[in-house]
């Protein structure tokens, strides 16, 4: 049976995340879970689990319940992502819970990966097995486990468990075949005979996320009729797994993102920026003054994460993003004989007559996302023998536990990184501390950067460990000269040079700057340089024990409850089953930084077929001659070039000034494309 | 959005070019003149200014660039690029005299002081607000391309 992980939040209170495996019932006096919430009845409504999905049905409850604001009659079939609304009280539907992985010999065969939405990422999960629910309860004491379960990936997209729980095939077969599996290069006889129905459509994005979406909306701006397009995804809309990520990572709503005015992903002239929008709404000039100031008198406009995720949503239905999406787990893309190629969807479970389904298409653009994410290889040796996952834990998984746990009780917390997922956790931590927890953290790195660092034409500002830069490239590396350098680099050269302008870097907030101040002053928070030498249990299993090597040879120890991996190593494309297959079959190569090849058009070199062209961006294809590939700035940058090169193949129009004055003024109005 | 140094020089030509033309040719029949200059004198004058912003700019363009140079960011606030319309404007003011453009004294006391005040620092902030934004939309590429125009 499967599981349905819910968050609920109570007003006034933290967020508490809970599963549900069989009917249970919300109310302020039920059997099932009690509500603190006056607004809410005694008995208010009941999620049930059935075959499709998990429902919701109100119980005729005083004040009623919402869906997405519609109210609920009957039983209602909750989407990922779907917000219930009881009296004042919130529940967030994030989909099925992921089954834990059966570990052979968990030291060592357990993956140190973290997947990602990850079309094609192997989420194994053996039908049957009971799913854990993550408690706020601490677990009893640690031992390492024998040949125990360890749930060792993190599905950022909830659905992609749905796709591994499949049982033997359908019925009517239709799956890949070892002889499609050898071949690199297919026919289509060779497609029709392993029973895989072909739909055609010339141009089909996988991944669905932020890269695909601006790619569909600078085609559908150029004109490209929808049913020209197909967008393969486990998504329901494009900013989902950004907007989990930002959510695990703390950054809720009202915060803002690490990106500047004008990167809007949802219009693409940047204008008006999302600095004169919030400037109009809320009647204020200080947006505007910060974005002709900064970053000299002021620092840098950031906007809203909830303004970037309507604005998306609003862009998303305008261009009839819906009408585009088909839903389902890419699994291969492969060059077909004659050009093109063909993309092989899993579709949902019982959604179709075959296992499988083939998109032949003349373009693909491949925007996955990050390939994986990757635990410090201590901690990853840690939970893989400890099975602990309630006390080290990543800061791109899910882990309100830990601040929930620190506000109700004194506690100690190792925090991993310096970059900007790390500045934001340390932000959470103090505002804990504001108000009124009493935690200690100790912020654990490798190396203090202690002050700028570079010569005068290429001086970083740095200190207290942190290097510093608003964004995750220098600014002018996005279109100034310092991306003019990056396109006339090949190779290793262009790697390094990346990195120098690149790296680990935070932006530096007033904000949090004034709570370490303090917190260095109180003796809250402490710097720690070392390397790490090994992490396992404390002797009385109640907490979690780093050893750690300082610079003058000594050994530390450092006893925390928790330890939060902030330092959001990324993966290799290998860890990532379709691009693997892509390296394999397609003709795909690597750069030196160990991501797809991609030219200035972002095609994928080496990977044309015939007439067609494959094109990649977003993470995959950073390294590449455009710095910040993995930003706003960088997937909408790219959406702009594959769409001139379309152009030029004769696929769309070339968006002149004409075309974009008329559809800027269309996009103004809100009028659907 | 972070120029290059082409893509600032392109900028300046093609706004000046454009928005400048624009406003120069409607505004120079409005300007307050005195009794000596006719209307003809007074495009004479507004436009040959332009043509002076546009050349001397490329000198203009390779100083800030230099000055950039400094910066981490090699860009500074768009506020700059307002304020630069002081140094510009003195430059141009005392270039036009000397170059005999404009006659009389170059002291405050001149005839043509509002005139060219008004002129110049209209066309400066039309200019430089057209930048902010609208052409963003006349010339999809600018932003990606730091500053360059490719239509």
């Amino acid at each position: 049976m499967t599981s349905y992980q819910v968050e609920l939040q109570e007003p006034g209170r933290g967020r508490r995340s809970f599963t549900v495996s069989e009917r249970l019932e919300l109310g302020r006096e039920c059997e099932g879970m009690l509500v603190d919430d006056p607004q809410v009845s005694r008995r208010h409504l009941a999620l049930e689990p059935r075959g499709e999905g998990l429902f919701v049905v109100d119980l005729d409850s005083a004040n009623g319940t919402t869906v997405n604001g519609s109210p609920v009659s009957g039983a209602i079939l909750l989407q990922v992502g779907d917000e219930v609304v009881l009296g004042e009280t919130r529940l967030r539907f994030e989909g099925p819970e992921l089954e834990p992985v059966p570990a052979p010999e968990p030291a060592r065969s357990a993956p140190s990966t973290v997947s990602l939405t990850a079309p094609g990422s192997p989420a194994p999960a053996p039908p049957g097995s009971a799913a854990p629910a993550l408690t706020s309860a601490p677990p009893p004491a640690l031992a390492p486990t024998g040949a125990g379960a360890v749930r060792s990936t993190i599905a950022l997209h909830p659905r992609e468990a749905l796709y591994e729980q499949v049982g033997p095939g359908p019925v009517g077969g239709g799956d890949l075949t070892e002889e499609l599996l050898a071949e690199c290069t297919w026919t289509d006889e060779l497609v029709n005979r392993a029973g895989i129905p072909i739909v055609d459509c010339p141009l089909v994005t996988v991944g669905g996320g932020l890269g695909s979406f601006a790619l569909v909306d600078f085609l559908r701006i150029a004109g490209v009729p929808a049913d020209q397009i197909r967008v393969l995804s486990l998504l329901e809309w494009p900013h989902q797994t950004y907007q989990y990520l930002a959510e695990a990572s703390q950054i809720r709503g009202v915060d803002r993102l690490r990106s500047d005015s004008m990167s809007r992903i949802d219009n693409i002239w940047g204008f008006p920026s999302y600095a004169l929008e919030e400037a109009v709404r809320e009647r204020t000039l200080a947006p505007l003054w910060r974005v002709l100031t900064e970053p000299v008198l002021s620092e840098y406009y950031n906007p809203k994460a909830a303004d970037m995720y309507s604005g998306v949503e609003r862009e998303a239905r305008r261009i009839g993003w819906p009408s585009m999406l088909v839903a389902g787990q890419v699994r291969v893309v492969r060059p077909r004989s004659g050009g093109g190629y063909f993309v092989v969807l899993t579709p949902p479970p019982g959604d179709g007559p075959t296992k499988r389904i083939a998109h032949r298409a003349r373009f693909v653009h491949v925007a996955v996302g990050y390939p994986s994410l990757r635990f410090l290889p201590d901690l990853q040796q840690y939970r893989a023998t400890y099975n602990d996952f309630y006390r080290v834990v990543n800061a791109y998984e899910q882990h309100g536990h830990v601040y929930e746990a620190l506000d109700r009780s004194p506690g100690t917390v190792v925090v991993r990184g310096a970059g900007i997922v790390a500045s934001r956790i340390l932000e959470r931590l103090a505002e804990g501390r504001e108000r009124g927890s009493q935690t200690q953290i100790i912020h654990l790195l490798r190396r203090k950067v202690d002050g700028p660092t570079g010569g005068p034409f290429f001086r970083r500002p740095g200190g207290d460990g942190f290097a510093y830069q608003p964004f995750t490239y220098a600014k002018a590396a996005g279109s100034g000269q310092l991306r003019q350098r990056a396109m006339r680099l090949e190779g290793q050269e262009r790697a390094d040079y990346l990195r120098s302008i690149g790296g680990t870097t935070t932006s530096k907030r007033k904000l949090w700057q004034d709570q370490l101040a303090k917190g260095r002053a109180e003796g809250w928070y402490r710097l720690q340089i070392g390397e790490v030498q090994e992490v396992g249990p404390a002797p009385d299993g109640q907490s979690v024990l780093t050893k750690v090597k300082t610079g003058d040879g000594s050994t530390v120890d450092i006893d925390a409850d928790f330890i939060i991996d902030a330092t959001g190593l990324e993966g290799d494309i290998r860890d990532h089953r379709l691009l693997s297959d892509l390296l394999d079959c397609s003709g795909a190569g690597t750069n030196a930084s160990g991501r797809f090849d991609v030219d200035q058009h972002f095609e994928v070199r080496g990977t044309q077929s015939g007439d067609g062209r494959l094109f990649a961006s977003g993470s995959v294809a950073a390294g590449g001659y455009l710095p910040p590939a993995d930003s706003f700035w960088g997937v909408e940058h790219a959406a702009l070039e594959i769409c001139d090169e379309l152009a030029r193949l004769g696929f769309c129009r070339h968006v002149g000034t004409v075309r974009s004055i008329r559809q800027w003024w269309r996009w103004m109005r809100g009028v659907p494309i | 959005m972070t120029p290059t140094l082409r893509g600032r020089i392109e900028s300046r030509l093609f706004l000046l070019g454009t928005v400048g033309v624009i406003w120069t040719a409607w505004i120079s029949a409005v300007l307050p003149r005195p009794a000596m200059a006719s209307v003809g004198r007074v495009y004479g004058i507004t436009f040959r200014a332009l043509a002076f912003m546009a050349v001397a700019g490329i000198a203009w363009e390779l100083i800030y660039h230099g000055l950039q140079q400094l910066r981490w960011n090699k860009d500074w606030p768009s506020l700059f690029g307002l304020l630069t319309a002081i140094n510009e404007g003195v430059v141009t003011w005392l270039a036009l005299h000397a170059l005999n453009v404009m006659p009389g004294t170059s002291g405050w006391s001149s005839p043509l002081r509002s005139m060219f005040l008004i002129f110049f620092l209209t066309t400066w902030l039309a200019i430089w607000l057209f930048m902010q934004g609208p052409l963003r939309v006349v010339v999809l590429r600018w932003r990606f391309e730091g500053g360059r125009i490719r239509l």
